[in-house]
């Protein structure tokens, strides 16, 4: 039990630590970003809502007032979900303009992780079951050697290639003119050929980590006593590779998938924006090359609540898969 | 940027190495040539000396790039969108500056970027792991959260949001931005290393002789650690040169320095891609590639260094 309390307390610290983070970034500028919000959107010929205006305030900071009695203002304006409202998206609140964008995003990592893992775990227990084999380092320099390759780059050379030089697909966007988001069939055999470029460049360097990981946990495992006593006893090159190798060393890869989605996310801004897609991570470069801070903050503090609590929940379910993992922290 | 993984990938042990007669023979020819131990390792391993090769030739083009670039890497005076030519060996810019002297000017900034960046968030990771995993109790459960907290926020939409709201635009910036955000993970290795070290004998022997923590630290732990550091300082290197591409190629980096980052920028942003100008795509996105592999080349040897199991002769 203790296990699961120490994870539940590094999530709420760590929770309270990226809310803090969230609060003081913008208070270390020596400008007043709030104030520069305030007399752009003053300048609209639209009224501004003065309740909006308070929201900005708190997130953003008052050139005077005490620090303390802002931080409170600006948990409580969270707690109660006001995040105030986009500049760019006026008169949108950002909650509403990052719902629009959210499912672009979930959709588009959630099935290249989904299949990167799911490769990459496979072709690292290939190689690690064929190991020193020609296959093995096959895949083990071939991926080493494609994880040299700047991202964005091979998402370049996509566009240049497939989009413009073959016209196979198209340069970028979420869906075409022809379609309107919402539950037809046009709409999503549209919105799935526009997401074919930037999902094969998150697929070419996705799954390497895997492999390489995979790989090594593997070796490991079937250097350990066990595996030898299990080649004693004659079972099976494929039995014991699956069962004393691969199932074992495929546990750690459970929190590096969590670990890595920090990364996977910032990669999905570098893709999202090559390919001009319409999630969260164009909305963040959009939000920070129009000067659109309420955005910014709060798409920064939903990324990382959201591999906060991914991390919370892979150690949760490590700490079912593998025993051994709760016995050490307890103990 | 998937570079931590470079120098997991080294091969099993070699089966059969007379671990002592390589690093005899190492030391012998390290007096005969007055060349440093560990170079004549790092030299002697296949892999690591085309990567010290492929460095030095960064190197010298970074340092003496004035002399090699044809022309000035800002300069205007071209033909725009031009295609590769006896005069422009890649072509031209959509605002007609030369790409190859781009190209090599470049160089300097990724060095430049993965030096300092990477020592300095080695020197954060040095001190914090060794601090936290040395003292451990409070100050280590202190730290260790602050390390944790390091590595799953995401890092890029913090550089960038550290970026936006900065109002000075410069390469010191970006520098600034990518240590403040790249040192947790060297950290968590290096306090899980001296965790292991702390309680061997000749530690414990060292306090029985009265001397004071820091001297232990920087005497008896930290040599020991030399290898685990420099993997981690190749390591940093390889990620800041990696997040100040990403940063200049998504348009947040300093709008005054060339970079190969920029360059693709610049060349997506002016359709080089709808003129076929495919030069001024490519080259920068391969140098990059180029300098990544001559890292983790590099590192095939570091590991050598660590591990005599891996030398070869």
């Amino acid at each position: 039990m203790t296990f699961f309390v120490r994870r539940a307390g590094f999530f709420l610290a760590t929770l309270w630590a990226a809310v803090t983070l969230n609060f003081l970034i913008p208070r270390l500028e020596p400008g007043d970003p709030a104030e520069a919000l305030l007399a752009r959107l003053s300048s609209r010929t639209e009224a501004v809502d003065p309740a909006q205006l308070a929201a900005v305030r708190k997130l953003l900071g008052t050139p005077d007032g005490n620090l303390l009695q802002q931080y409170w203002e600006y948990l409580g304006a969270l707690a109660q979900g006001h995040f105030g409202v986009s500049y760019t998206y006026y008169p949108y609140s950002v909650t509403d303009v990052i719902s629009e964008a959210m499912p672009w995003t979930l959709v588009l990592v959630g099935v290249t992780q989904v299949i990167s893992f799911a490769v990459g775990t496979v072709l690292g227990a290939w190689a690690a079951y064929r190991r020193n084999s020609r296959t093995d380092s096959l895949i083990t320099l071939g991926s080493t050697f494609i994880g040299t390759l700047p991202f964005f780059w091979i998402g370049l050379l996509l566009i240049f290639v497939f989009a413009i030089t073959l016209n196979w697909f198209p340069e970028g966007g979420g869906y075409g003119g022809g379609s309107q988001p919402g539950w037809t069939w046009l709409f999503f055999s549209d919105a799935f050929q526009h997401s074919v470029l930037p999902a094969v460049s998150l697929l070419i360097t996705g799954p390497i980590g895997w492999i390489l990981g995979m790989r090594n946990n593997m070796v490991q495992n079937l250097g350990e006593d066990y595996a030898r006593l299990a080649r004693a006893k004659g079972l099976s090159r494929r039995r014991i590779a699956l069962t004393y190798g691969a199932r074992i060393a495929v546990l750690p890869n459970v929190t590096g998938f969590a670990i890595a989605l920090g990364s996977i996310l910032g990669g999905t801004v570098l893709v999202e924006s090559i390919f001009n897609y319409p999630g969260m991570g164009r909305l963040l470069l959009e939000a920070v090359s129009n000067k659109d801070f309420p955005l910014m903050q709060t798409l920064f503090l939903f990324t990382t609540v959201g591999v906060l609590l991914a991390n919370f929940l892979a150690d949760v379910a490590y700490g079912f898969l593998d025993p051994r993992v709760r016995r050490k922290e307890a103990a | 940027m998937t570079t931590a993984h470079g120098n997991a990938t080294a091969a099993a042990p070699a089966p059969g190495a007379d671990t002592e007669s390589v690093g005899i023979a190492a030391l012998d020819a390290g007096k005969s040539r007055r060349m440093p131990g560990w170079f004549v390792i790092l030299w002697r391993n296949g892999k690591c000396r085309v990567g010290l090769l492929m460095l030095a030739a960064f190197t010298l083009v970074a340092v003496f790039a004035p002399l090699i670039a044809p022309y000035d890497p800002r300069l205007e005076d071209f033909a725009t969108s031009e295609a590769p030519s006896g005069a422009h060996w890649l072509g031209t810019t959509a605002q007609g500056e030369d790409v190859f002297s781009q190209l090599v000017h470049g160089a300097r900034t990724s060095l430049l970027v993965g030096v300092v960046a990477g020592v300095l968030s080695t020197l954060i990771a040095v001190a914090v792991g060794l601090t936290a995993g040395y003292l451990q109790g409070v100050v280590d459960e202190v730290l260790s959260f602050f390390i944790n907290l390091g590595l799953v926020v995401p890092v890029l939409p913090l550089m960038i949001t550290l970026a936006a709201y900065a109002p000075v635009k410069g390469l010191w910036l970006i520098i600034a931005v990518i240590t403040v955000t790249g040192w947790a993970h060297g950290a968590r290795i290096k306090r899980a290393q001296i965790i292991t070290l702390r309680t061997r004998d000749y530690v414990t022997a060292a306090k029985f002789a009265g001397d004071s923590t820091a001297r232990i630290i920087a005497y008896e732990i930290v040599p020991n650690m030399m290898s685990l550091i420099v993997v981690g300082f190749m390591g940093s290197a390889l990620g800041a040169i990696g997040a100040e591409a990403g940063l200049a190629f998504l348009g947040l980096g300093d709008p005054q320095t060339v970079s190969w980052g920029t360059m693709l920028n610049q060349a997506s942003l002016g359709g080089a891609m709808t003129t076929g100008q495919w030069a001024w795509v490519v080259a920068p996105g391969l140098v990059l590639a180029l300098l990544v592999t001559s890292f983790t080349l590099v590192n095939f040897g570091v590991d050598a260094l660590s591990n005599p199991h891996l030398r070869e002769d």
